[in-house]
């Protein structure tokens, strides 16, 4: 396989092509713009909660592949899930997009995304979403910058 | 090794422009296991030898501060930081070393002009013109003093090709403007502007005239008395020189007027605390210990320059931009953005629905450097309804195969995202 195959895998380009809860959540709890001043990217997410539980999860922007899939399957992966678990998957995705060893096992389908970390430039298209999830679950601000 | 410059080249001017490309050492390297093909130059363009050698010379052997000592090694550093700008006030055609200012580059000679004059000039009602096409450091500063003073900045339009709507700016040229500040070249399409015909127009309504020449001092030779321009902004790094140098050619009836951008030492004749004495031009703007290498540097740039056949430039980029615009347009869903019917060598385009930032990703693997963004540019962007576009523009060592190579890598992004 060779690196750009590695970064650019089917799953990505999957994503890429057909985003995932794609699109606005009219009630939703929490609202979260991301922008990623290297590439002008924009994406907001919508995240509605039912107690602790993510009960819908959707994002709209425009992005570069990596930015998009990433959105695409977050979203994927946390609707129905809790606050902590989503936390702690923010985590895991973390380190497996700076760190150096294998994805930890509860990421699943995303590490799909794993090839970015030789691709250093581009950490925080994949990071973005992520950035922004933690930020709404946080309640915090509504807006997060890669910078 | 001597202690002084080398002569500049003598002779007839280069004409062989392509031989020019051994001179430039970082050009001839592999970057991931490539050679690397350099189309990035609107952003910084390599140096060439002269210009290492000067700079290296410089910070080995002359290394002093200027102007204020009487030992020998002060006396090499100011006589080169002055001979510096003797060549580049030539070069440029200026009037006088007075009218040239060493800054940082072209947006701190944009700073200085907005803050001093602008701050100065500037009150209620008034205008600042500026065109669509503008990098955001011809925007930005005017905005800042704008803010400052009450007056209001205007953006003249440009055409679905990436011109600028001249008889718009005509039309929003009026008494109440005071400053027009534009382009040259525009780093994001390319476009040359008609830039006597606007200073005259500029001129007629009342107006003074600042020329952002980043992009312009590259591609052709500058003359800023025939040009009748009042300021002339431009920055070493994209003229084959390192970066944290540029200049500010200002006019010095206005610059004589226009108070002080920065304090601190150099600036000034005598400090007292009741009032402090301006420093004469160019001095007055030059606060603090200046970047003499840059400016050493700059100077053999411009020696460099001056030894090339800039006709002979001129034809190699065209030549050049056309190859690649053609190469580029017998892609699926390549469109370019920028089709001015004037344009240096940049070319900035799309690739179906390809996110530039992927296609920049891509074509890296294969060696080819090119920009992807907005290029600090957002107004354009927003223009022609694009978040971003890639990017590549050309230098005077840039060939056929560098293009070849950028177009080898778009086919293979095409094939990643089919
Ligand atoms: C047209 C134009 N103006 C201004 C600038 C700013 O130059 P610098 O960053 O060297 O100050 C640039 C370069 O990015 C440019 O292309």
């Amino acid at each position: 396989m060779n690196e750009l195959n590695d970064l650019y895998r089917e799953v990505i380009l999957d994503h890429n092509r057909d985003p995932r809860n794609f699109g606005e959540i009219e009630d939703a709890d929490r609202v979260v713009e991301g922008v990623n001043p290297l590439c002008g990217d924009k994406m907001t997410l919508y995240v509605k909660l039912d107690g602790d539980r993510i009960a819908d999860v959707r994002f709209k922007g425009t992005g570069c592949a990596i930015s998009v899939a990433s959105s695409s399957l977050m979203t994927e992966r946390v609707r129905g899930a809790s606050v902590d678990e989503s936390m702690r998957l923010y985590d895991s995705v973390h380190d497996m997009l700076t760190g150096s060893g294998a994805p930890s096992e509860d990421l699943d389908k995303l590490a799909a995304l794993a090839g970015v970390r030789e691709y250093p430039t581009r950490v925080k298209c994949a990071s973005l979403a992520w950035h922004a999830l933690r930020t709404a679950l946080a309640g915090g601000e509504d807006r997060v910058s890669t910078e | 090794m001597s202690a002084s410059a080398p002569a500049p080249r003598r002779g007839a001017p280069i004409t062989d422009i392509a031989s020019l490309r051994a001179d430039f050492p970082g050009l001839h390297q592999q970057v991931r296991g490539k050679p690397l093909a350099y189309l990035d130059n609107a952003a910084s363009s390599q140096c060439p030898v002269p210009v290492l050698d000067a700079m290296l010379r410089q910070q080995k052997m002359n290394h002093a501060n200027v102007h204020r000592g009487v030992h020998e090694l002060s006396s090499r550093a100011t006589d080169a930081y002055e001979g510096a700008r003797e060549r580049i006030r030539a070069y440029i055609n200026a009037a006088s070393g007075t009218e040239i200012v060493y800054t940082r580059g072209t947006t701190e000679s944009i700073n200085l002009v907005a803050s001093s004059l602008g701050g100065s000039l500037l009150g209620a009602g008034d205008e600042v013109l500026v065109t669509e096409m503008e990098h955001h450091s011809n925007i930005v500063p005017w905005q800042l003093v704008c803010e400052r003073t009450g007056a209001r900045l205007v953006p003249a339009p440009i055409t679905e090709r990436g011109e600028l709507d001249v008889d718009a700016f005509e039309r929003l040229l009026t008494e109440r403007t005071r400053i027009v500040a534009v382009g040259h070249v525009s780093n994001a399409l390319g476009t040359i502007n008609p830039l006597r015909e606007l200073i005259d127009k500029a001129h007629a309504a009342g107006a003074v005239v600042l020329v952002d020449g980043a992009q312009a001092m590259p591609h052709m030779r500058v003359d800023v008395r025939a040009l009748d321009c009042d300021f002339y902004a431009f920055s070493g790094h994209k003229m084959y020189a390192p970066t944290g140098i540029g200049v500010l050619y200002g006019r010095e009836t206005l610059l004589d007027r226009m108070p002080p951008y920065q304090g601190g030492g150099e600036m000034i004749l005598t400090v007292s605390f009741d009032r402090s004495v301006w420093n004469s031009l160019p001095y007055k703007f030059e606060a603090g210990t200046p970047n003499v290498t840059g400016a050493v540097a700059l100077g053999a740039a411009v020696d460099y320059l001056g030894g090339i056949d800039f006709d002979a430039v001129t034809e190699h980029e065209r030549a050049l931009l056309d190859y690649a615009s053609e190469r580029l347009l017998e892609l699926d869903g390549a469109r370019i953005i920028g089709t001015a019917r004037h344009k240096a060598g940049v070319l900035s385009f799309v690739l179906g629905s390809i996110h530039a930032h992927d296609l920049g990703t891509i074509v890296d693997r294969e060696g080819v450097a090119i920009r992807t963004g907005h290029h600090c540019a957002m107004p354009v962007m927003e223009r022609f309804g694009v978040p971003a576009t890639a990017r590549a523009s050309f230098a005077l060592y840039n060939s056929r195969e560098d293009v070849d190579r950028l177009a080898a890598g778009l086919r293979k992004a095409l094939e990643i995202f089919a």
